[in-house]
């Protein structure tokens, strides 16, 4: 009984809990509301999983009303993966987050915080498990609003500007996007994806799709941050309170990624989207231009966490890539990397936001030494950093290697070699943080400095510990991740 | 003995818990621990052991065969002399990282399959730079890091090899290969980095003299001779390698004879004794092979002891140099003793380690008939014995008196020389006992009358040059000078030829990206220059900026798809 209505309940969770947040005034408590409802959410989405899990999908039908009328939700391996990245991830952050805010604002704004966190939160899952490209739009004002709100709150009075601009572009994207969903609704005449994809074909040779096309993809490129339509990122992560950044890196960019790949092979259709329209043409470029460009710019950074928004951005464009290679293995790195990225920068942020719990500065002078005088943040730290190199045995290592054989598998054996050099630029800018943890003296005023409690080490821990787990067994990455893929292009398994 | 279980991760996992264990308890701990994981290898049974899935590939990470077994067990010597020469160092970074490193390398001498090989790889890298770290100067930093992004980089050529070789073939298992395909050709450039090939030699002439004298010991045992091995595993039989081995004999001496620093000498020395392997490699057949296998068994005993020897020297008198030292002989007459044995075994002075391996690569060679590089090895052992055996003990403890007097070396260090040097000489006089353990039966008898003629003939003549070059004065005279070795190309001029290119391409991103690229990576340092918090971030323009952005990326797309 339960477990037929879990599609409504995994996303209802968060969002029921987030008013109740909001009305408690403790701080403390409304952090025990909001862990219960994630960790709820958690089970939830593995419980999904494990009922799409070979491929299966599930269709819910919100309030009984039948699609393409009634709302659908629609869940397959690569919505369930996706909300157990949110769910888990977002967890994960929250725990800490408890002690973590503590140095950031006073308690009673706690629980708005908390509540603005879970509206974000359950958007997010919206948007990935929704059927309906109306809602989807929705979703994503309504995790851009929240996430505004949750930039803004940064101590800095530069997150305000930061947020201010995040808003200008996270608007324009998702104008862009409503107006692609209003062109194709003028065409077809229904707003169901499933329904748009058995009807957009008849339409190929229409102008208002193909316009519609135009601004899907340029408002969608903007949400992931597809170089250069990335300049809102950095600045945005860098102000943004610290584990917030944990959060934020961790699931607004994938998810956007999830709705592109969801659009673009799904409801627009393989055919369309890159025999027509030669999307991959554009994509490629662009991609391989900011895996270089932006890991270069990561490489000269002084500031940690801008170094790992950069970062971010390089990320991303093997994702982009991946995907516009249009092959089973690409695609396979691009979803793999999408969840293992997510791990590795949750982690990252979150034990640079323990060490600036402990240190009061992101900034590379200030790291000075902290491998001695937080051992156990730092080693968590250099385990993720590890991965996001592509070290083997860690998560980052299995992406790579999918994409690596995805561009060999075209021949492409110069992008190949780039890769490489963008994973040397990785080791570059991580050896960096690490040579400054570990070789430099500590400044005299940072003597008294002593590891994060447990709350913040744990969630530290976790997200370490799941790197090198997800490093060796790939069942529910890169084997879903394959699945998926193949069900994208169209390929029977 | 525990079936399956691979000695490096004894070594690694038992390595890592060092620091953790208290002052006298650790002298113990660090010389017991290699010894039974070399006990774990001898008694192993030969195979394919722990095999393991990592998703689409099956990774052989303990593969114990007669070549591998080689190796692996002169490395667990190397590892225990190492350790016990440091003895009484109190700094816990050295065993750690020491025990590390050598169980690398023996991880990797023991990998089946390439990733393996790669991981263990990186690893001796990573590890063994702390060796040179640890003496904790700003050029020991700095040569550090240079020898780091080189062993990386090497590490990175065979992962971009690895990824090309499994593509096209499927598989990743480390078997022969050949340079025909590009897969081939990027691991030989890998190993060919970590073999220090020549042009691609010069990082162990630059970090090797920079390390701590126990450093360097450990150092010079594992990271070449691992990729002898590789080669070996990998390459034998390739022609090619004959004549880069030559020229790795040949080339060094020169730079040996004149260099003054004693232990960048024997890095050099290293360099070519590396050659002799090289080229039996090349060669290929089970006598050559053999004789790789031995030469490197030999090789690293008689080159520890010397750098063992120049490592007391080093921390006694406290330089190196050539022109500063002499007249040791009073002082530290054990440690002379030492190092005359180490110089008589690089020599191949018969009744020394070095005669038994190094007479089967001669044969192998004259037995293939390749008569110029006999010719060319025949003359490199003739500069060994000049720039190794003479010119290392003569000056540093006999030459003109320099008058240092000081302390004999710390019983750690001499108990570790004492039972290097009596290997030396107990294979020299007994190589049944070495030959038993080499991949291929032996039927090879070094002391014929007509070897140890020809060898001991080489030998005087060139102590006779020595001599007579000393008695004319006309031996290049030991000078406190730098010598331009081919790194001179990227520690200098490449530095100078790309500044102009690294400023202009800095230069045109910041013109391309303007405002948008102030933001990025200027804005920290002109933000906290402005006053206030918010004066340099004139938001209205730079959304204006990101909105044309965006308007002109949507009419590029709008053009190209309506168009």
């Amino acid at each position: 009984m339960i477990s037929a209505q879990l599609p409504a309940i995994v996303l209802l969770l968060t969002l029921l809990s987030a008013p109740v947040c909001s009305m408690i005034r403790n701080g403390d408590n409304a952090w025990k509301v909001a862990m219960f409802a994630v960790w709820l959410s958690v089970a939830a989405a593995i419980a999904l999983m494990a009922q799409v899990w070979g491929g299966n999908t599930i269709s819910y039908h919100m309030g009984g009303w039948a699609p393409p009328w009634g709302i659908e939700v629609r869940i397959d391996e690569l919505s369930a993966l996706v909300v157990i990245l949110i769910t888990l991830f977002g967890a994960l952050v929250i725990s800490a987050l408890r002690e973590s805010l503590r140095t950031v604002m006073r308690s009673h704004r706690h629980s708005l915080y908390y509540a603005t966190f879970l509206l974000c939160m359950s958007s997010l899952i919206g948007i990935t498990i929704t059927g309906d490209a109306f809602n989807v739009f929705v979703f994503l004002e309504i995790s851009s609003l929240s996430t505004y709100a949750l930039i803004a709150r940064g101590r800095d009075r530069r997150a305000l500007i930061a947020a201010f601009r995040y808003l200008i572009m996270g608007t324009i994207g998702a104008t862009f996007i409503l107006i692609a969903i209003g062109f194709m609704y003028m065409v077809t005449g229904t707003l169901n994806m499933a329904d748009l994809a058995v009807r957009l074909p008849e339409h190929t040779d229409n102008r208002v799709i193909q316009a519609s096309f135009a601004f899907f993809t340029v408002g969608i490129a903007l949400k992931v941050a597809v170089f250069p339509l990335h300049y809102w990122l950095p600045s945005a992560y860098t102000y943004a309170p610290k584990a917030t950044t944990a959060f934020l890196a961790a699931t607004a960019t994938k998810v956007s990624l999830y709705v592109m790949i969801r659009f673009v092979f799904d409801v627009y259709g393989v055919e369309f989207s890159f025999t027509q329209m030669k999307l991959d043409v554009l994509l490629i470029p662009m991609s391989i231009a900011g895996i270089l460009i932006a890991s270069l710019t990561a490489m000269f950074q002084s500031d940690v966490k801008r170094l790992l928004a950069w970062s971010s951005v390089a990320q991303l464009s093997y994702m982009v890539l991946g995907m516009a290679l249009l092959n089973v293995n690409g695609l396979t790195a691009s979803v793999t990397h999408m969840f293992n990225h997510a791990m590795m920068k949750a982690g990252l942020f979150l034990a640079l936001a323990a060490m600036i719990y402990r240190v009061g500065s992101s900034h590379l002078r200030d790291l000075a030494g902290i491998g001695r005088s937080m051992p156990m943040t730092t080693a968590a730290f250099v385990i993720l950093g590890a991965g996001l190199v592509g070290v083997p045995l860690t998560a980052g290592f299995v992406s790579k290697w999918y994409l690596i054989s995805a561009v060999l598998d075209k021949g492409w054996v110069w992008v190949a070699a780039l890769l490489i050099v963008s994973s040397l630029m990785a080791l570059v800018y991580v050896g960096k943080i690490v040579d400054v943890a570990y070789f430099k003296t500590a400044p005299a005023e940072h003597n008294a400095v002593k590891d994060v409690p447990v709350s913040i080490l744990v969630p530290c821990w976790a997200f370490a510990l799941l790197t090198i787990y997800f490093g060796l067994d790939t069942r529910a990455t890169a084997g879903v991740a394959d699945r998926v893929a193949q069900a994208l292009l169209g390929i029977a398994s | 003995m525990i079936e399956g279980l691979n000695p490096a991760l004894i070594l690694i996992v038992g390595a890592l818990l060092v620091p953790l264990i208290p002052q006298p308890a650790r002298r113990v701990y660090v010389v017991v621990l290699p010894l039974l994981s070399m006990l774990q290898l001898v008694l192993h049974p030969f195979g394919t052991f722990a095999e393991v899935a990592l998703f689409n590939m099956t990774l052989e990470t303990f593969r114990l065969d007669g070549l591998s077994f080689v190796f692996g067990l002169i490395f667990h010597i190397a590892a225990v002399l190492g350790v016990i020469y440091a003895i009484h160092d109190d700094d816990p970074i050295h065993p750690t990282a020491g025990l590390i490193y050598a169980g690398a390398a023996i991880g990797a001498a023991f990998a089946g399959d390439l990733l393996t090989l790669f991981v263990y790889w990186e690893l001796t890298a990573a590890s063994s730079v702390f060796l040179i770290w640890a003496r904790r100067t700003e050029t020991a930093f700095n040569a550090g890091m240079r020898y780091l992004i080189i062993q990386v980089g090497s590490g990175v050529i065979l992962l971009a090899g690895l990824i090309v070789y499994f593509s096209d073939t499927g598989s990743i298992a480390f078997n022969e290969m050949n340079l025909e395909t590009t897969a081939g050709k990027l691991i030989f450039l890998a190993f060919g980095i970590k073999c220090a090939f020549p042009f691609l030699h010069n990082w162990l002439q630059d970090t090797y003299p920079e390390a701590t004298a126990s450093g360097t010991v450990l150092l010079s045992a594992f990271t070449t001779k691992l990729a002898v091995y590789a080669l070996a595993r990998g390459y034998a039989g390739t022609e090619i390698l004959i004549w880069i081995g030559a020229v790795m004999t040949a080339f060094p001496i020169f730079y040996a004879v004149i260099e003054n620093d004693l232990r960048r000498v024997l890095a050099y020395s290293l360099n070519n004794q590396l050659g002799f392997m090289v080229v039996a490699v090349g060669i290929g057949t089970p006598l050559a092979l053999n004789g790789a296998a031995a030469h490197a068994f030999c090789h690293i005993l008689y080159k520890a002891l010397l750098f063992m020897s120049m490592g007391a020297v080093l921390l006694r008198a406290g330089t190196c140099k050539g022109s500063e030292l002499g007249g040791l002989y009073k002082s530290m007459p054990f440690t002379t003793v030492c190092c005359i044995i180490g110089a008589a075994s690089i020599s191949a002075f018969p009744l020394f380690s070095g005669f038994v391996s190094k007479s089967m690569i001669i044969s192998a060679v004259a037995g293939e008939h390749l008569t110029l590089v006999w010719l060319m090895l025949i003359f490199a052992s003739a500069g060994v014995f000049h720039h190794s055996g003479i010119k290392i003990p003569y000056f540093a403890f006999f030459a003109h008196d320099s008058g240092i007097r000081c302390e004999e070396a710390p019983l750690s260090m001499r108990v570790a020389m004492g039972i290097t040097a009596a290997l030396c000489i107990g294979i020299g006089v007994f190589p049944g006992a070495l030959y038993a353990i080499l991949p291929y039966p032996v039927d090879y008898v070094p002391y014929t009358a007509a070897h140890v003629i020809t060898q001991l003939q080489l030998l005087m003549y060139s102590a006779l040059a020595f001599t007579v070059m000393m008695l004319w004065k006309i031996y290049p005279p030991e000078l406190k000078s730098v010598n331009l070795d081919t790194d001179w190309f990227y520690r200098k001029a490449a530095v100078k030829a790309l500044t102009p290119v690294a400023a202009l391409t800095s230069g045109a991103t910041g013109t391309l990206f303007g405002q948008l690229n102030r933001i990025s990576t200027g804005a920290i340092s002109s933000l906290n220059k402005a006053a206030g918090p918010q004066a340099r971030l004139s938001r209205p323009i730079e959304s204006t900026n990101m909105v044309a952005l965006v308007v002109g990326a949507l009419l590029i797309f709008l053009a190209l798809y309506l168009i």
